[in-house]
Parts: structure tokens; sequence; C-alpha cells
């Protein structure tokens, strides 16, 4: 990098007065992490302190007008939605990606490529939309109103295969193409090189797109808030309603107050800690790569 | 492995693959790797170091081999296809179900006209109005505050290295942080402890926090995709590092940095949750940026919610902001196109720092 002189005409350093503005707003930026889990914490610390989290798995259901606090059903709504939508969302995504580096043709994957991207910028809102308006009226005959466990799941796993494709696929690209020359000139079949040397060489990429889908898949309200029905009780079949942690503070965040509202913010702490922790693991495996 | 047949003797296989000459990638993209079963998988093993699952097949004869890897084969490549085929079916089938459903109550007085009957009359004009100020304010924040956060991670990273990981490593658990645990911050913090409600203020500083992360990696991709000669000239002229920044490394990274804007603008467009309880959903024009005010997002989720009958209304709303995201990612296709021509890099490629 270049290096700087002190400018001798003038008093008023440029590089300094740069080095610092920057320096200032880019710790800014890093503080704004810290504000979110300080003010998380802040707000829930009344739930802990008063109800305690042990009365969040121990009450009878979740009445919080009448103090009755038990957040499980929720717990158990977002942990059954985000797995189903995995299970949907690792085969195509992952197929997407071999498709896009292995099987297409040139102008294909550029066209398949752009698609996904395309699919990554539709707004859960519309996912959501499409869902009611689309998915639920199909899904009716089942059982229930449409609006259920099922609808739920397989709106987020369509939701989360374009985070899963796209890494995946950048992981694939990365695996070093002596790797793949030299497979094919021993004469291996196709799927043969994708399953045997290209997946297992871009293993930690793909893990790192798994991960991070399902942080969005956890993280997601607006697509389960209009498709999951938003009942608080334990779901007993597949096209039950379902409520999950996130819809519960979108639903009651509008009129909820004191230990109601805290409850609410503890379990935006509770996703803040995982996501968190996911992203810290990340970085553990990678090694601090990429600083 | 007891089998003789899984013991490969390298130079024949060489000897028989030679021919196909598989330089690259590209070479099989055509689809003749190799007719060559029973050596292709033996040395499947030796390379991956990955046991068999089906050793049945060595037993059999040759002719039987080649048909049944061709099988596998042919299935393989039909549930590729299969697989993508479904993802770009599904855009095009909600992409054309939202269009068909909406498409006419689409009109330029709809974009024109005042709201009625709680959005089932009328036009969005407050909506897009609302949208914009918020999107204004987001910008007006997050535009200063990303370009100052990447300049000072590429250009002073070396003073700032622990510094600067740890920068890093808050902005990809900002990134990663769902919008609705944004919209529970923005709440407790711009709503209440800055004192300024429901209002624009709040919805555009908290989009702006969940924008920040991609403009700050997009522009400091664009900042260092800025050939480091540039750099090298300009301080062998004897220019300072600030000059050298706002005269030469800026306007050679412009393209990229709008790409990065446009990104930014998309995410803040598309994201609803957030602002459901920082910017609220009041459908009358703002008349000022303390007011409160409806997203189009905020409108598309109510119309379809909360309004019985509100589906088709809500319907094209969701094609107003769908066509404003479509133009908007042309755009950022375009421009990263051309930073590519000039730069020979693609600015979104991962892991380059």
């Amino acid at each position: 990098m270049t290096s700087s002189s002190p400018n001798t005409l003038f008093p008023f350093n440029a590089d300094r007065w740069l080095a610092f503005v920057t320096r200032t707003c880019a710790l800014f930026s890093a503080i704004i992490v810290l504000l979110v889990v300080t003010f998380l914490a802040l707000e829930s610390w009344p739930a802990i302190q008063h109800v305690g989290f042990g009365r969040f798995v121990t009450d009878a259901s979740w009445h919080p007008l009448s103090g009755l606090f038990n957040l499980i059903p929720m717990i158990v709504g977002t942990a059954l939605t985000t797995i189903g939508s995995l299970f949907i969302a690792v085969p195509l995504g992952i197929g997407s990606a071999v498709f896009g580096c292995f099987y297409a043709p040139p102008r294909l994957a550029g066209f398949h490529r752009r698609s996904v991207e395309l699919l990554a910028g539709v707004p859960s809102v519309v996912f959501g939309l499409w869902g009611l308006v689309v998915l639920v009226p199909l899904l009716a005959p089942l059982g229930g109103s449409g609006q259920s466990l099922f609808a739920a799941t397989l709106v987020l796993g369509l939701m989360i295969v374009p985070t899963i494709a796209l890494t995946s696929q950048s992981a694939l690209q990365a695996v070093p193409s002596q790797l793949i020359s030299g497979a094919a000139a021993l004469g291996l079949q196709r799927w043969v090189i994708v399953w045997r040397i290209a997946l297992p060489a871009g293993k930690s990429g793909i893990k790192t797109g798994l991960l991070l889908a399902t942080c969005r898949a956890m993280g997601e309200t607006m697509a389960v808030l209009m498709l999951a029905g938003n009942v608080a009780k334990m779901p007993d079949s597949i096209v039950s309603p379902i409520r999950t942690l996130t819809t519960n503070v979108a639903l009651e965040m509008g009129y909820a107050t004191s230990e109601h509202r805290a409850i609410l913010f503890v379990s935006g702490l509770v996703l803040m800690s995982v996501v968190c922790i996911v992203i810290l693991l990340m970085d553990f495996a990678g090694g601090w790569k990429n600083g | 492995m007891a089998d003789a047949d899984s013991v490969v003797q390298p130079q024949v296989v060489c000897a028989s693959s030679t021919s196909s000459s598989m330089g690259d990638r590209a070479t099989f993209r055509d689809g003749t790797v190799s007719r060559d079963g029973p050596m292709s998988r033996g040395a499947a093993m030796s390379r991956a170091g990955a046991t068999f699952r089906d050793r049945a097949t060595f037993r059999d004869s040759a002719k039987f081999r080649t048909v049944g890897v061709r099988v596998k084969e042919s299935v393989a490549t039909a549930i590729v296809w299969a697989a993508a085929g479904l993802i770009v079916a599904v855009l095009g089938w909600i992409l054309a179900d939202i269009f068909l459903k909406g498409v006419s109550e689409v009109s330029l007085s709809y974009l024109w006209n005042d709201m009625e009957d709680a959005g089932r009359g009328g036009g969005i004009l407050p909506i897009i109005v609302s949208t914009l100020a918020i999107l204004m304010v987001t910008l007006a924040t997050s535009i200063p505050l990303s370009l100052a956060t990447a300049i000072a991670l590429t250009e002073h990273t070396r003073d700032l290295s622990t510094a600067g990981r740890l920068v890093r490593r808050s902005l990809d658990v900002l990134a990663a942080v769902p919008s609705i645990v944004f919209g529970l911050f923005g709440n407790a913090f711009f709503c209440i402890v800055l004192g300024l409600g429901y209002s624009i203020w709040s919805g555009g500083f908290t989009l702006a926090c969940m924008a920040l992360p991609i403009m700050i990696r997009t522009t400091e991709q664009a900042i260092r995709a800025v050939p480091d000669e540039y750099r090298y000239a300009s301080a062998a002229l004897g220019m300072s590092r600030s000059t050298t920044m706002f005269r030469i490394i800026l306007p050679a990274a412009a393209p990229g940095l709008a790409a990065g804007l446009v990104l930014g603008i998309g995410r803040a467009l598309a994201e609803t949750a957030a602002l459901i309880f920082t910017s609220g959903y009041v459908t009358r024009m703002p008349e000022s940026l303390s007011d409160s005010g409806r997203a189009l997002s905020v409108h598309i989720y109510d119309l379809a919610m909360n309004v019985p009958g509100g589906n088709a209304r809500s319907c094209a709303a969701a094609i107003v902001l769908v066509a404003l995201l479509l133009m908007l990612n042309l755009l950022s296709a375009m421009l990263t196109r051309y930073v590519g021509q000039k730069t020979g890099t693609s600015m979104f490629e991962r892991n380059d720092g």
C-alpha cells in the first residue's frame, strides 16, 4: 500500500483525518451488533428475573394475558419448520449447484444461475402471498384450513433453496480443477466425479451454506406468519396449524406490555444467540479465514 | 476390496483415456467422459479413498457392467436436471401467478391515487411515498457509514488487523441476524430509547442496520478490485493517500460501488418484518419523517392477511414491488458486468480478501 508523508504545506493532515474518520465509522458499524444484543438483553431482563427460564417450559400453555408463558409449542414449531425445510432444500439446492457446475450446457448454466439469483431476491412477503393465494387452497383438501405446518415448511424450503444452491455452487467451483480433470482423465463417470470427488472436496463450503440456510429458515417471519395458521399449540399432525418463535413476536408485539413484551424479547435473544453461535462456529471451523 | 478387478493399472487407464484429452472442466460438459466402466470405478475408489457399495457389479460381465454404469449415470443426470428444472419452474410459477392475479388492478391511477377502503380501492401513492422516504433515510445513513467502513477495512487494514477481523466478524453476525430481531431492536432502541416513536426515521435507521453488512462487503470488494498499480502510480506521483482515495480509487470503483448500493436498496425494499414495529402501518400520506408510514412490503402483508377480499390488491402491490426489484437486479447485473470487463474480476466472488 502507499505510505503518506506529513503534508508540509497545511497543518491539517487529510490522511490522518481520513484514517480517523473511517476507523471511527468502522468501529460504529461493528458496535451495532453489540447494541442489538445489549438492547435485547435489557428488554428481556424483566422476564428472566420475574418469570424465569423454568416457567417457559413448565407453564400449562401460552396465554400471556393470563400470565401463562409456555414457549415449548413455539420452539417445537421453529424446530419442525427449520428441519422440514432443510429436508426439502438440501437435495434441491445441492442438485441445482451440481447441475450448474457439471451438467448444464454453458449457456443454460448462466440462465439457471440467474434464475436462482432471482429466486433469492424474491421478498419473503411475496413468497408468503404466493403460498397464501396459490398453495393454501391446493393443500386445503389434505385437512385443516390449508394454513399448516406443511404449507409453511414447503414454502420455507423453497425460500432457502437459493442460499444453499448459490453457496454450494461457489464451493464446487472452488474445487481445484486438477482434481476434476485428473478424475476425468482416469475415465471416471460424471456422477462418480461429482459424488466421490467434487462434493467431498467442496464439503466445507457446502456446510457453510447449510448453516447460513438454517439461520435463515429459523429467522424467517413473514412467509411463516402468512402460512402456518399461528395457533400456539403443539401440532398433532403435519396439517395442523403451528406458531414459531418469530411469528409469535410478530403477532403479539403490537399489544404486548411489561412481562409479556419482555418474553417476546427473550425469544429474540434466543434466536440472536443461536445465530451468533453458528457464525462463531463457522469462524472457528474456517480458522479466521477471509480476515 | 480383495477383488482382482479393483486393482487399477494406472498406465492402462491413461493409455485408454488420452484420446479423449481431458484438459479442463469444459471438456466433459459435452458428455463424453469415458466408456471404461470398471476401470473408472476402481480409479474412483483409489482416488477418493472411498469404499464401494456395489461390489457385485465387479463380478459381472463387462457388457453388463457398462449397462449398469450407464443406467446409474443417466439416473443421476435425470435427478440433477429435475432439481434444477424444479427451481426454475417454481420461480416461474410464483412470478406468473402473482402477475396473473394482480395485473388487472395495476394501472397508472393505481400508482397515483390516494388509498380508499383499507386498500380495497383507490391507489397506493401514500405507500410509495412512505417507502421512498424510508429508503431515503436508510441510504442517507448507510451509504456514508458503509463507504467509510469499507475504506477503513481495505486501506487501513494493516494497522487494524485484529480490529479489522473483529469488525468483519461482527458484520458477519449482523448479516445473519433475523429481520424480526432487527424489528425488536429497532422498536426498543429507535422508537423508545431515542424517542422517535413509530416513524419513518425509526424504520429507515433499522433498515440501515440491516443493509449495512451487504453494502460494506460489496463496497469493500469494489475498492479491492481496483488494481494496485493505480495506487503505486499515484504514490509515485506524490499524491497523498486521501487524494488517491477520492480522486483515483473511488472513481475507478464507481460501478462496483453502485452495484453494492443497488443490492442494499434491494434488501431494504424486500424487508417487512423489521418495519412492522418500527415504521408502523399507518396508511395516511406522511407529512414529515416523524410520521408513521407503511412500506410497500408491509402493505402486501396487511392486505393479504388482515383485509378480507384484499388478495388481488395484494398481488397488485406485489407486482409493483417485484417489478422494482427486477429492475434493480438488472441494473446490478449490468454494473457488475461492467466492473468485470474493466478489472477482469467478478465482484461477487467470495473469499477474495
